[in-house]
């Protein structure tokens, strides 16, 4: 549906520069991964990309249009973000029901409660947690509420950090199913962010590895196996994950 | 098992306001060992570990046993119990950024849990937030000292956690999805500190994980949950010869590397499961 290009993202907080001239594209339709050490600034680049951080230079281009450019409710239609820390991203006196409704009513869709009921199957709850609040839910449920909301208003480019890293792997499995079938029938566009090589290799086309605030390698799904990153961290990273996944 | 750490026999547990408890009947003992807690999210490892430090207000919970070394929990008034949290039992809680004050920079707050514990000067009790913060990998331990927790990534605020539990010597560790945010590499570093703790101080240690890999590699013993019931109990390297299904089930919706990118099976849940409860 719709590529993303970003080119030479920078972000500073204080005298602290984050990103260095982060630049990379997904095409439309495409699965993206985005991999590298902790603190390195993964969730950073997702934050610019959904202006939940504004203060930062250079482009980030989804289609046709910069982000900048687009009016907050073209925004939040073309690009939803699931975030790593799902305690964070739930306000604790909304029920679900609440976080599933609200952006819903903003955009006048019709059949809200069918919808919300689906978004809730769909990440496998059961619809009576339409009535519970985040301190009553687990770890996992939480962050599958935070899926649900991202999905429910069906935007073309799905931001997800970590999505399943609080998830157990039956779980995981469901949301990696239901993410896989919605981008083949519906052509999204996804950045993934994930420390599990399995599930990049799984879900990804191509995949980039950042270190300290820079991309250093943009690879093919097909390097991790044959661990084929020319670049000495990219080649560690992969080296630690296919250690780790036979013996740890 | 000679001189347990913890002995637990028949646990249950009900949140207020809810028909069935989120926790039943679960029996363990634990030595100076690892032990995994794996199984379905929604399945009450995280309720089983809050309700050994008692850390529940709003459930009821029930036991025929709850020993920890010379001190029987379920009759321990919460004045005890706040003198045991934190140094002879900690938890290493799922999400680290709700557990830390948001108001207050990590570092201080590292240096803060130390005051409480052992008497020292401002001066020192940041040396060592800051030595602590370099001893869990965190790269630039004085910059990440003065931020606050939004400002801090989610592997940082894991490791932040862990930091504070290394402050005090504890004897019981309870380290619920420790290291889901950290990359592979830095997750080895981290286990290897959690590995020494139990080698070298003998302590004992719980951990919940989602990780197969981890579980197999990293524990001696791991309990599989379901539907609040432990279902199975074996040794973390026979994992691959678990017998239960749903145990299978987990195995088989792990993807690997190299896989044919297929959609992964998913668990078929048999009513079953949730009926006969295995104790250990
Ligand atoms: N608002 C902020 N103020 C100051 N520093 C910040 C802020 N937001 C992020 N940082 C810093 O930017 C760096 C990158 O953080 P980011 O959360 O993007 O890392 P990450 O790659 O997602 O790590 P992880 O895998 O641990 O989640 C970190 O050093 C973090 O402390
Ligand atoms: N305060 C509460 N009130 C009511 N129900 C609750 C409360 N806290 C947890 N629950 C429910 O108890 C069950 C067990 O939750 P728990 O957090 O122990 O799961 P978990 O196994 O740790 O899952 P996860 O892997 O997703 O973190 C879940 O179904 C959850 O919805
Ligand atoms: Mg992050
Ligand atoms: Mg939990």
């Amino acid at each position: 549906m719709k590529p993303v290009a970003i080119r030479d993202l920078c972000i500073s907080f204080g005298a602290v520069q984050v990103l260095h001239d982060v630049t990379f594209d997904v095409a439309s339709g495409e699965s993206f991964g985005l991999v590298g050490e902790s603190g390195s600034g993964k969730s950073t680049v997702l934050r610019c990309m959904s202006m939940l951080q504004a203060q930062w230079t250079g482009d980030v281009i989804i289609g046709s249009q910069s982000v900048r450019e687009m009016p907050l409710n073209a925004r939040v239609r073309t690009v939803q973000m699931v975030f790593q820390d799902p305690y964070g991203s739930l306000h604790p006196r909304h029920s679900v029901a609440t976080v599933l409704s609200e952006p819903l009513r903003i955009h006048g869709l019709d059949r809200q409660r069918a919808r919300m009921e689906q978004a809730l199957i769909d990440v496998g709850l059961p619809v009576d947690f339409l009535e519970r609040f985040p301190h009553q839910l687990s770890g996992g449920q939480r962050q599958r509420v935070a899926i649900a909301r991202a999905l429910i208003l069906e935007p073309e480019v799905l931001l997800l950090d970590e999505p399943t890293s609080a998830l157990d792997v039956s779980v995981q499995a469901e949301i990696l199913n239901l993410l896989a079938r919605l981008r083949s029938e519906k052509g999204f566009t996804y950045l993934m962010v994930s420390h599990d090589l399995s599930v990049v290799d799984h879900m990804c086309d191509r995949f980039a590895v950042m270190q300290a605030g820079r991309i250093v390698e943009v690879l093919d799904r097909a390097a991790i196996p044959s661990n084929a990153a020319t670049q000495p961290y990219a080649r560690d990273l992969i080296a630690a994950s296919l250690a780790y996944e036979r013996a740890v | 098992m000679t001189d347990p750490i913890l002995d637990i026999r028949n646990l249950s547990v009900r949140y207020r306001g809810t028909p069935d408890p989120a926790v039943r009947g679960v029996s363990f003992t634990l030595g100076r060992e690892r032990l995994g807690i794996v199984g379905e999210s929604g399945s009450g490892k995280s309720t089983v570990g809050r309700a050994l430090l008692k850390l529940l207000p709003t459930a009821e919970i029930t036991a025929e046993r709850m020993q920890f070394e010379e001190v029987d929990l379920l009759n321990a008034p919460e004045r005890r119990m706040l003198k045991l949290r934190g140094r002879r039992m900690s938890m290493i809680l799922q999400d680290p950024k709700f557990s830390l004050n948001p108001i207050q920079r990590c570092g201080h707050q590292i240096a803060e849990a130390y005051r409480t514990h052992v008497r020292a000067s401002k001066a020192e009790a940041k040396a060592k937030a800051v030595e602590m913060l370099a001893a869990v990998q965190i790269r630039d331990p004085e910059r990440v000292y003065m931020l606050y927790p939004h400002e801090v990534s989610g592997g940082m605020g894991q490791r932040i956690m862990i930091a504070m539990m290394l402050l005090t010597d504890p004897d019981l560790v309870i380290a619920d999805e420790p290291t889901s945010a950290l990359d592979v590499t830095v997750r080895l570093q981290v286990l290897n500190i959690l590995d020494a703790l139990v080698r070298d101080h003998g302590i004992g240690l719980i951990m919940i994980s989602h990780d197969l890999n981890l579980v197999r590699n990293f524990c001696d013993r791991v309990l599989i949950m379901y539907a609040g019931q432990v279902v199975e109990t074996l040794d973390a390297a026979d994992l691959d010869h678990a017998t239960h299904p749903y145990t299978r089930g987990l195995l088989a919706a792990q993807p690997r590397i190299g896989g044919d990118r297929s959609a992964l099976p998913v668990l078929e849940r048999d009513a079953s499961w949730a009926q006969t409860g295995a104790t250990t």
